[in-house]
């Protein structure tokens, strides 16, 4: 067989198989990557993700396919064992893989740089946030401690609860800091992710679009019940939020009297070191 | 041989041949040592005399009965008697004189060969541990709440899994593979430096029973990453742990030294730069990475130590320090250390390649590039494990980019593999399918790196079990299996002995089919919202969870089917092997087997690199070339 | 030779087994669950929990560590180390704390108000409250998945006649926290304490309080 037939075969293999196969995976994975969709942020992720998938699929069936067919086709004939043809290199193909990589890999870089500073994409930016959306926030402080989630509303005279409700289709900006250790904010059906970190105010600004449930878990390694962090919170109507945030107030009045003020960080006793 | 019996005198009792710098006077030196750091640690924390009392936080002691203990270990098996014989004013000596038969492998030996054994036998039984605490989580997560073990013990579990395969894989390949090979295959006779070679294995063993005995001391809760401030808030245990990294990275730095020193100038007269075998230089890419990366890591566990025991804060916010400091330090080496984990893979099987294809390596520039750009680029890339923890939002693009630049020169050499195979005379022998599957298994691993390398994406999978697919993927799925590959490759040449060619196929197709099974759902439970380290997780993924465990534990099983292997051939039956079973081109294989202790008679000249195989292009139907040759 | 060889392998093998072995054992210890006694039948089902938390734990109940602070539960008239309590689903549960531990200070004062509890309250040495002043709070007593939230009392510096070594009997200086709170469906429920004891690491948070079995535990609710 000359060289051509193979490289034609194979070729024309991977382009069917990824004609067929790519559609198939961005419509039937895409949408569940991740499930939840429960946010603007968490939308933009499906949409990245599907975007990844189709790039990654043609990838992933080149090497498979190729390995598929080298195996089956360029093995050792039965009868005298033979060697292989003394090639050593072809300076168009290794040319054409560095080009078609290169674009590609940039591209994704570029894509996922417009995809982040979009709308900050559910991650956490930091004290300073380079991302920030337009318009009214509404401002709920995430603090972590060993080892639960409690939540401050500054605009709602600081009161602290032990779950999170947030208003729909309501920008959010949360103000994620830690007590004591490494935590990390992760409220799955939102998209949000934020590391919660002694000392730091760690600002993500997430927009449910769904009035939900939602699950928020640990996600940094804090200690022995790291895995039992959880909760559940929950995205309901403005006026829904507007009596159960007053609700709160009047429950944990008794506690807000000895909260210190609000502040986005904070260093609290006792911190006693030596025996 | 003299025949007169008369002159053969009687050999000493036992008791008395067990006397000198061995084994067991190392074992000895190194409790007495530890029992002398505890006392001395308690003196200076001014703390009560008995070691029963104040155990609960008495890090100044443990630490200083650790290091010493180390020291005594070190003495007891004679390391400090060349320095101290020159410091007498001795002449300087290459090689310590050295025992014969299977007892040099039990102390210091200044062989390459025999060094590369030790580490095979050493790396392998710290595996066999490590995989045991694997085995021991996956029954844990059977069940979404914790039902076996005890919360805290649970994170030990998993800490000791992590830590001990990190630290053990680092040398996975180059510690057996490179310490035995790459003097051969550069036609040197030794290694630089034999006697920092041996210091190396010598110090990952003390290092891995000093992980073991954690549990001693109540474990640790980190997990393999250390995090400050859980870091300085642990028990005791979590000095066992500083200790194993800090003595994993003087051995890494150490090995890596020897390495370049090796590689760089002990090349037999002929042999440059270009015709190098690729083995060699990933040894060489590695090497610089480990001589580089290490002694951040040295660094950052000493200021950890000092955080745990006189009240530093360099990690403690309040304090004045800072947790995202350990955070950066940490990743600074640990991106570099999981490139020296994937190197050595890629180094294994292009040189296995053309062997197995009879054509020489394709686009061995190219292989070159690529290892050489991951080396450098792996510096630029460790803030993409901190995506999501708040740092300067503006880096974050700058990460990504780079991140994603690095996929490039990997690309490179899967475009090798694939250039390799083309139009080859393939033979699948046992190595050449892990190579096959190490194709396979890391292109999944490379490809989940792209999603985590893409910011948004990052910011759901950052944290889960799509991080611990990737990363087994490339790490068990690369690396393992490129061990494996070497394994059956060169242990041949390393013992005269064959491996059951029956028992290796099966142990292939289970490890390979029940790797996939039980690593593939891991990607799906974290996209569902599993985070890592959880001892107790969402119900949903309780039938997902179980067939994870099950196969797992059929992992397990097909590690045993190597092991069975292992014993049968090289202890049991010991059929002898040819001397170049594979028709290698490569210099080691055309020494003798097993190997001279001075390696080549005389030095050899090369003329080529090692990949001379093929009838040139265009020339069909050429006569094969006789055996051997 | 090949015996010899033979004989290291079975060793390293043995000895390798029995590393696992002893870190099996070592994982899987934990106290021994205590059963609340109960009463009633159905909805009308009722269990009593008496517990009581300790500055040191003393060394006939943790040989380990005795200098470590600890809850202990009475369990058939006796004090024992257990923090795992097996309770009735959908029952109430009158637990009675017997606390005789210094004040430490709560990280985050939200914890000094009660939460959960039957009427939202908890009686401290007879007298109901809602709440108590952070800065005297010497231990918490939390099921955060039932959202019960107990702040207990600490004893003051300068009372007399404060207890060493556990266990500690009622006539050295504590205070005698109760409260009524109702369990959920079957399932193994945590419970912790909050305030951060074992300092000598900057946070607290050290030794009994990331070790189980001092100062964190499980309900098993059936």
């Amino acid at each position: 067989m000359t060289e051509t037939n193979h490289f034609r075969r194979l070729m024309l293999l991977w382009l069917i198989a990824s004609a067929i196969a790519t559609p198939l995976v961005v419509v039937l994975l895409g949408p569940i990557l991740p499930p939840g969709n429960g946010s603007v942020q968490a939308s933009g992720h499906v949409t990245d993700n599907t975007v990844l998938l189709g790039m990654a699929t043609p990838v992933f069936l080149l090497v498979v396919l190729y390995l598929i067919y080298a195996v089956l086709n360029f093995r050792q004939q039965s009868g005298a064992v033979l060697e292989g043809p003394a090639v050593r290199g072809d300076s168009r193909v290794q040319t054409a893989w560095i080009v078609i990589t290169s674009i590609a890999v940039l591209s994704l870089a570029a894509y996922g740089t417009a995809e982040l500073v979009g709308n900050g994409a559910g991650s956490g930016q930091g004290p300073n946030p380079a991302s920030v959306p337009a318009g009214k926030k509404l401002q709920v402080q995430v603090i972590g401690q060993e080892w639960a989630f409690t939540y401050r509303y500054p605009s709602y005279g600081g009161v602290e609860t032990p779950h999170l409700v947030l208003p729909v289709d309501t920008t959010v900006e949360l103000h994620v800091t830690s007590l004591d250790v490494i935590h990390s904010f992760w409220a799955f059906q939102l998209g949000v992710k934020a590391d919660a970190n002694p000392g730091v105010d760690n600002v993500v600004f997430v927009k449910p679009t769904k009035q939900e449930a939602f699950s928020v878990r640990c996600a940094e390694l804090c200690g022995i019940w790291h895995g039992y962090m959880f909760d559940t919170g929950h995205v309901v109507s403005a006026p829904a939020f507007k009596s159960w945030i007053a609700q709160q107030r009047s429950v944990f009045s008794p506690a807000t009297h000895y909260l210190p003020p609000y502040s986005t960080t904070y260093n609290p006793e006792p911190t006693v070191r030596g025996s | 041989m003299s025949t007169s019996a008369a002159a053969i005198p009687a050999p000493a009792p036992l008791w008395r041949r067990l006397i000198g710098f061995n084994l067991l006077t190392a074992v000895a030196l190194g409790v007495g040592g530890y029992y002398l750091g505890w006392v001395l640690g308690h003196q200076v924390t001014g703390a009560s005399y008995y070691y029963q009392a104040d155990v609960d936080e008495n890090d100044v002691a443990l630490l200083l009965a650790y290091v010493l203990g180390v020291i005594g270990f070190l003495i007891g098996l004679g390391f400090l008697n060349y320095p101290v014989a020159r410091a007498l004013g001795r002449p300087p000596s290459l090689r310590e004189k050295e025992g014969h038969g299977w007892t040099r492998y039990l102390g210091l030996c200044t062989d390459h060969k025999v060094v590369g054994i030790q580490y095979l036998l050493g790396i392998g039984f710290f595996l066999f541990i490590a995989a045991l605490n694997a085995m021991l989580i996956r029954v844990e997560l059977l069940n979404p709440t914790p039902t076996a073990f005890g919360p805290n013990q649970y994170l030990s579990l998993v800490g000791m899994h992590g830590t001990m395969m990190m630290g053990m894989m680092t040398s996975g390949i180059l510690g057996p593979f490179a310490n035995y090979f790459v003097p051969l295959m550069i036609g040197a006779r030794r290694m630089a430096f034999p006697r920092i070679e041996a210091l190396t294995f010598w110090l990952l063993m003390a290092a891995g029973f000093i992980l073991t005995s954690t549990v001693f001391f109540g474990g640790f809760p980190t997990g393999w990453t250390g995090y400050e401030p859980l870091n300085d808030q642990a028990v005791m245990g979590m000095d066992s742990y500083i200790i194993f990294f800090a003595l994993v990275g003087v051995s890494m730095a150490l090995l890596g030294l020897n390495m370049i020193a090796t590689i760089v100038t002990m090349r037999a007269p002929g042999l440059t730069w270009s015709r190098l075998p690729i083995f060699v230089w990933s040894v060489f890419a590695t090497s610089v990475l480990m001589v580089l990366a290490a002694p951040t890591l040295i660094a950052t566990l000493l200021m950890a130590a000092l955080d745990r025991t006189i009240s530093t804060s360099f990690f403690i916010t309040g304090g004045g320090g800072s947790s995202y400091l350990f955070e950066n330090l940490f990743w600074f080496f640990g991106h570099p250390e999981v490139y020296v984990l994937a190197l050595p893979g890629f180094g294994i099987v292009l040189e296995l390649l053309p062997v197995f294809t009879r054509k020489p390596l394709w686009g061995y520039r190219l292989a070159v590039a690529g290892m050489l750009g991951v080396t450098l680029l792996s510096f630029f890339v460790w803030q993409h494990h901190l995506f999501v923890s708040g740092i300067n939002a503006d880096l974050r693009p700058f990460y990504m980019l780079s991140t994603e630049i690095i996929s490039i020169p990997t690309g490179f050499i899967f475009l090798c593999v694939m250039g390799t195979l083309w139009r080859g005379r393939a033979t699948y022998t046992v190595p050449m399918l892990f190579c096959i599957a190490w194709t396979f298994n890391f292109l999944i691993g490379g490809l989940s790196g792209v999603f985590l390398s893409d910011t948004p994406s990052d910011t759901d999978t950052h944290g889960t079990f799509f991080v611990m697919a990737h990363f087994h993927y490339t790490i068990v799925g690369g690396l393992v299996f490129a061990f494996f590959a070497a394994i059956y490759y060169w242990v041949p040449k390393m013992t005269g002995l064959r491996f059951n060619e029956r028992l290796a196929k099966v142990h292939f197709w289970t490890m390979f089919i029940f790797f996939n099974t039980t690593f593939m759902p891991l990607f799906v439970l974290g996209m569902k919202g599993m985070p890592r380290r959880v001892v107790s997780y969402a119900t949903n993924l309780v039938p997902l969870n179980r067939w994870v465990s099950i196969n797992a534990f059929l992992l397990g099983l097909s590690m045993l089917v190597f092991v069975t292997n292992a014993v049968y051939s090289l202890v049991l039956v010991r059929r002898r092997a040819e001397q170049n079973p594979w028709r290698s081109k490569s210099l080691e294989w055309q020494t003798a087997t097993p190997v001279p202790v001075n390696n080549f008679e005389k030095v050899p000249v090369i003329d080529s690199d090692p990949y001379d195989y093929g009838a040139p292009v265009g020339a069909h139907g050429v006569e094969p070339l006789p055996a051997g040759g | 030779m090949g015996k010899r060889l033979l004989g290291v392998v079975v060793v390293t093998a043995v000895f390798g087994v029995l590393i696992g072995l002893y870190v099996s054992v070592w994982a899987t210890q934990l106290p021994g669950a205590v059963t609340a006694p109960t009463s009633g039948a159905g909805t009308t089902r009722t269990a009593n929990l008496t517990l009581e938390t300790v500055a040191a734990v003393g060394p006939q109940l943790s040989p380990q560590h005795p200098d470590w602070v600890s809850y202990l539960v009475r369990d058939h008239g006796r004090w024992v180390r257990s923090t795992i309590f097996k309770l009735p689903a959908h029952a109430l549960v009158h637990v009675t704390i017997y606390q005789f531990d210094g004040d430490s200070g709560l990280r985050n004062p939200f914890l000094s108000e009660v939460g959960g509890t039957v009427g939202g309250t908890m009686a401290i040495d007879g007298k109901s409250v809602r709440s108590i002043d952070p800065d005297t709070a010497s231990h918490t007593f939390v099921v955060p998945q039932l959202g019960v939230f107990v702040p207990l009392q600490g004893v003051d510096d300068n009372a007399k006649n404060q207890c060493g070594y556990a266990p500690c009997p009622l006539s050295q200086a504590h205070h005698t926290i109760t409260f009524t709170f109702r369990t959920r469906g079957k399932g193994r429920y945590r419970w912790q304490c909050f305030v951060p004891c074992a300092a000598g690491t900057y946070f607290g948070f050290g030794g009994p309080m990331q070790t189980f079995g001092y100062m964190d535990g499980f309900l098993d609710v059936a």
